[in-house]
């Protein structure tokens, strides 16, 4: 449904504009229908600035994001109005997303404007009810309510509901939960579980692996802007092969384990990848000689794509970043 | 015994009541004790920090009393407690590294900070260079401007510099949020180790964060608006909590490996009661599947098992 293919995106810094950010490098991957694909990186990753370029809040500046078949990056400011019916985004904080000085029904009322003018009031009404009790919210509880009276957790699922009103197709949730109460998170964790299961597309922001690891199907670990290791889920977190992913699972707080007992798992691990690339073991094993694809593609690792280590898990060259030795050797 | 803190009450004073955040709480930190504080937002557990440090124009101190070192902290005296603060009792408040002064440089602001509080900087310099390698960081940080360093390093200058003059309680404040996983695990783990170097002798670390309270904290203690719930080890916590609460907190949090196909894990319903008026006895009644006629009386926060304390009538 949505993919993505070797997209960039350079921002200008500096106090002219003098000198470049690369906050996303080929990042190529793909959103299926009642599917959750987790973005997963710490910050500087460029995961919500995927996101955004996503939501066409900002110009990518090179590849391609095609939905169901039309490139988003070029689309024009009316066709830009038909693609937000299909693909909504909710944020981090629910409370900046509503203007404390009206009733929460504005939001609702501004969409109902500019997307159904021509719905009745009675109709608009059933819609928004329907809409309210898939996020499991009473209707009569919420609406003539402003948005400081309600929690973070109703809020997130006010906005939620906002983008259901619209029958969308992707879901663009970045960094939803993590302002929310533990208490309050999980519910809306397993909203999403249910909206997949109605057949969304959601690609999930988040830099919290449990959180990452407990809704989605797939999962893309990003890296300084390139996505380092993706695969199913399971694959990934039981199995992380790239050294990034490995540092980021041992760094997690565990709740049955603590950080001595996980990384003496982890040596293991580590001793049996010692000096070892598989991304650069698999391209020898398949009789290309090293360096070759990083001509074609100018540059290591920008350009390098990622090999299939395992069905279904993908993993990138064992390098950090760019001014990093592969492990593996030239 | 470190610290003793007995019926501890603060309110807040606003126009239309007081907002009973700290509603009588009663608990001790024994020596080199690191105790994990745990709840939701709004439960007093920021309200609980600040009380023991400085109370603020709209912080009342409503009764209670807190001893530390076998000294009564003076609370309610502005002045009397500006005696103990920094040199007895250290707070990290939360976002303190978004505090830094912007246009002073580290060690400019270190010497600032020390001046205020009659220490000259020279004297400690040896020591606070020692200290800034053992948390990983190069003594040339001072020369630099805040800007410079990035979060996890801003984190652990600002606990090298108030743990300076060996406080005999630490208090951090979401010390570990808004940092990402590696920078957390190293802020963490320079938290045990001052706690182990001696540099402080016990601490409090207060954070909505339940996972890394296991890294890091010997007990945790749980509040629930206003009261406490229950203060067990931090392993005991984790894996047997008693009060419902606790569980339904710790059973609400996703662990690695934990899938929504295969076990789908439950929020807690509803929200907890306003602190103007709460309602009477135990403040989890309205949300808790437990509850009977007798909850209408507040339970008290008892020792059920050796180092375990719980405040549920449920709990033999």
């Amino acid at each position: 449904m949505l993919t993505l293919d070797h997209l960039d995106k350079v921002y200008r810094t500096g106090t002219f504009g003098t000198s470049d950010l690369h906050a996303v490098r080929q990042v190529s991957l793909d959103v299926q229908r009642g599917e959750v694909v987790s973005l997963i990186g710490e910050s500087g990753s460029g995961k919500s600035t995927i996101g955004k370029l996503v939501l066409h809040l900002l110009d990518s500046s090179g590849g391609t994001i095609t939905f169901d078949g039309q490139d988003v990056t070029k689309l024009s400011f009316r066709a830009r109005r038909d693609y937000y019916r299909k693909v909504q985004g909710v944020f981090q904080d629910p409370f900046s997303s509503f203007n404390p000085i009206y009733k929460v029904d504005r939001t609702f009322e501004t969409l109902r404007r500019s997307y159904f003018p021509k719905v009745s009031s009675g109709e608009w009404r059933t819609r928004l009810e329907d809409a309210l009790a898939a996020v499991t919210l009473e209707p009569d509880d919420i609406l003539g309510k402003f948005p400081h009276q309600l929690s973070g957790g109703q809020l997130q699922r006010l906005l939620i509901a906002r983008a259901l009103l619209l029958d969308i197709e992707l879901l663009v949730a970045d960094e939803i939960i993590s302002m929310l109460d533990a208490s309050t998170r999980i519910d809306v964790l397993n909203l999403l579980g249910e909206l997949k299961a109605r057949g969304l597309g959601i690609l999930f922001v988040t830099h919290d692996l449990s959180l990452g690891n407990y809704v989605s199907d797939r999962v893309v670990i990003l890296y300084k802007g390139r996505v380092v290791e993706r695969g199913v889920t399971n694959a990934v977190f039981d199995d992380p092969l790239h050294p990034y992913t490995r540092d980021l699972l041992a760094s997690v707080p565990h709740l049955d384990r603590t950080w001595d007992e996980v990384e003496a798992e982890e040596a293991d691990r580590t001793r049996l990848l010692a000096g070892r690339c598989l991304y650069h073991e698999a391209i020898t094993a398949q009789g290309r000689a090293l360096g070759e694809e990083a001509e074609a593609a100018d540059g290591v690792p920008d350009g390098v794509g990622l090999v299939e280590y395992t069905p279904g898990h993908f993993v990138g060259c064992f390098r950090k970043a760019a001014e990093e030795p592969c492990p593996a050797g030239p | 015994m470190a610290l003793a803190v007995n019926d501890l009450k603060v309110w807040y004073r606003t126009r239309r009541g007081d907002v009973k955040a700290l509603d009588g709480v009663t608990f001790e930190v024994a020596d080199g004790e690191i105790m994990g504080v745990a709840g939701e937002s709004g439960c007093g557990k920021t309200t609980l920090g600040k009380a023991l440090i400085r109370l603020d124009t709209r912080m009342k101190h409503v009764g209670g009393t807190v001893v530390l070192d076998d000294d009564e902290l003076p609370l309610a005296d502005d002045a009397a407690m500006r005696r103990h603060r920094y040199r007895e009792v250290s707070l990290i408040p939360q976002y303190a590294m978004s505090a830094m002064n912007p246009t002073r440089k580290i060690g400019r602001m270190i010497k600032d900070l020390l001046g205020a509080h009659n220490v000259r900087y020279t004297d400690v310099l040896p020591e606070l260079e020692r200290r800034l390698k053992l948390v990983g960081l190069e003594p040339d940080v001072l020369k630099r401007y805040p800007i410079e360093l990035s979060g996890g390093m801003k984190q652990r200058v600002v606990l090298v510099l108030s743990t300076l003059l060996n406080p005999s309680l630490l208090i951090g404040d979401e010390v570990t949020s808004a940092l990402d996983v590696s920078s957390q695990k190293a802020v963490a783990r320079a938290l045990v180790e001052f706690r182990d170097h001696g540099f402080v002798k016990s601490m409090i670390v207060i954070t909505h964060d339940i996972s890394v309270l296991f890294q890091v904290a010997d007990t945790i203690l749980v509040m629930y608006a206003g009261h406490l719930a229950e203060k067990a080890p931090a392993r005991t916590i984790i894996s047997d909590p008693l009060h419902p609460y606790t569980k339904m907190l710790i059973g609400a949090l996703p662990k690695v490996g934990d899938r929504y196909e295969e076990q789908q894990l439950e929020g807690i319903e509803g929200r907890p009661p306003s602190l103007l008026e709460p309602p009477a006895g135990c403040r989890f009644r309205a949300r808790c599947p437990l509850a009977h006629d007798r909850c209408a009386e507040a339970p008290p926060f008892r020792e059920v098992a050796p180092g375990h304390h719980v405040a549920c009538w449920a709990v033999s």
